[in-house]
């Protein structure tokens, strides 16, 4: 039911998330935070198995940490998201696996900004538009149709309103405010939350 | 263990080791042992619990107590804890009187929700842990570590068939702390909860008399009414609705009602309203 949405740009990624936690039936939360910071300039959304998504993505969050602290310079995006699919992938063939869905996103000197899309299966891509859950069985189509290379924030933005009002409009669950966030070379940066505008049907 | 040896106790010296030939294990045992439980060669807990569970050609039956409601909220004054008293096992009734808001310390409050036996017991160990921390540390811990924790405890156990859904309260340097805590390994903070069967029940009456501004008294009566209307719909939760206020002094028990009474009382305050 959660939903995760990317979308890279010219000189940053766009990361937006549901905020609803949610139990059985029960939405426990509305204002729950999905986004995991790696360091300064590497940012992770998550959802799926409960306690999974927390428990994987701090894991990951620390070691990526703790390797800046050993080599003295950070992971490249790649190299995180690379990181991230092969613990996945070990944890995958375990008695008992990590089933969580991620986007990566980050910015790098060398490649600029860049976004990954890993899944539960361990399936990594790097890809311009991302989304994980139910909302992309209908977001994923105007992603198709109106994106475009080089958006700027506007751009980026004006698509992500189109998916997620299109999301309000079909999906039967109502998945509440989207938190939104961009990196982009000055680090990762808090963009607040907006919330759907119903689709007037004409 | 960690306590032990921080009081300075020796734990059964004659024996050597804690599990020796003719003794019986003590609680103390089980605590020591939950810190690494051990598991049979040649077994998968993971998916034999799971058949245990779901199988219906396996002649193994689990059944847990289960049916509760439980909730806590946040307000200017603290944090309020409400939990109904009945027992179920399948069908029946098994007991009236449980106490399902376990006391941890004079700050740190847990309520009980899915198998009575794993709250206590997993609620039992963090209380040790919280203890082992202000020794070692000469401060109380936070709520947001407490239940870090138990969260982290459970999660290591996850798919093994542990069963809760607990609250954890408490005031720490930061305020009154209130976070979710169940067996799936999950850890949420906010400002209302509630847990169980019954929880749905409990979720409608708290959030239409919800604010953050309620006096005291305003708060005892939207915690017991959310109790109270719960254990009207929900057949698994009934009995004695205990009240507890977390204050920046601690925990203090305020009431504990039964909801027959309330029953009578309520239908009695609407008559008279209407007339």
């Amino acid at each position: 039911m959660e939903c995760l949405i990317g979308i890279q740009g010219k000189d940053f990624v766009l990361v937006a998330t549901d905020t609803v936690s949610a139990r059985s039936v029960v939405a426990m939360k509305d204002d729950h935070d999905k986004m995991y910071k790696l360091s300064d300039s590497l940012l992770m959304a998550v959802c799926g198995e409960a306690g999974d998504s927390i428990q994987f993505s701090e894991y990951i969050a620390k070691n990526v940490q703790l390797y800046k602290m050993k080599n003295g310079y950070e992971l490249s995006t790649h190299a995180a998201a690379n990181f991230t699919r092969r613990n996945m992938a070990e944890s995958l063939r375990s008695p008992r696996s990590h089933l969580v869905n991620l986007l990566i996103a980050g910015y790098d000197n060398e490649q600029g900004p860049s976004l990954y899309f890993l899944d539960y299966l361990a399936s990594l891509n790097k890809l311009p538009f991302a989304i994980h859950g139910y909302g992309s069985l209908f977001a994923l189509s105007i992603m198709d149709k109106y994106y475009q290379k080089d958006l700027d924030f506007d751009g980026a933005k004006d698509l992500l309103m189109k998916c997620i009002n299109e999301i309000q409009k079909r999906f039967i669950v109502n998945l509440g405010k989207f938190r939104l966030r961009i990196v982009d070379k000055n680090g990762i940066q808090d963009k607040g939350t907006i919330a759907p505008q119903p689709i007037i049907a004409a | 263990m960690a306590l032990a040896d921080v009081c300075g106790f020796k734990l059964n010296e004659d024996f050597g080791n804690d599990y020796s030939f003719g003794t019986l294990p003590t609680v103390n045992d089980a605590l020591k042992a939950s810190l690494n439980f051990t598991v049979p060669a040649g077994v998968n807990l993971q998916s034999d619990v799971y058949s245990a569970f779901n199988d219906d050609s396996n002649n193994v039956k689990i059944h847990f107590e289960h049916g509760t409601t439980t909730l806590a909220f946040k307000y200017q004054n603290g944090v309020i804890v409400a939990v109904d008293s009945r027992a179920t096992m399948g069908p029946s009734i098994e007991s009236q009187n449980v106490k399902k808001v376990i006391e941890i310390n004079p700050y740190l409050l847990g309520t009980m929700a899915g198998g009575a036996a794993d709250c206590m017991f997993w609620e039992r160990v963090l209380a040790r842990q919280c203890r082992i921390y202000e020794l070692r540390n000469k401060e109380r811990i936070s709520v947001a570590a407490a239940s870090k924790l138990l969260a982290n405890i459970v999660y290591d156990y996850k798919g093994m068939g542990l069963s809760m859904g607990t609250m954890i309260i408490g005031w720490d340097k930061k305020g009154p702390g209130l976070y979710y805590v169940d067996s799936d390994g999950d850890r949420l903070s906010n400002y209302v909860f509630s847990a169980g069967s019954g929880s749905v029940y409990a979720y409608g009456v708290i959030d239409s008399g919800y604010k953050w501004d309620l006096s005291d008294q305003e708060a005892y009566e939207l915690g017991k009414r959310g109790i109270y209307h719960a254990t009207h719909r929900d057949a698994y939760s009934g009995g004695i609705v205990s009240l507890y206020h977390m204050k920046q002094t601690g925990w203090e028990k305020i009431s504990m009602t039964d909801v027959t009474d309330l029953h009578y009382q309520y239908a009695a305050e609407k008559e008279k309203a209407r007339k």
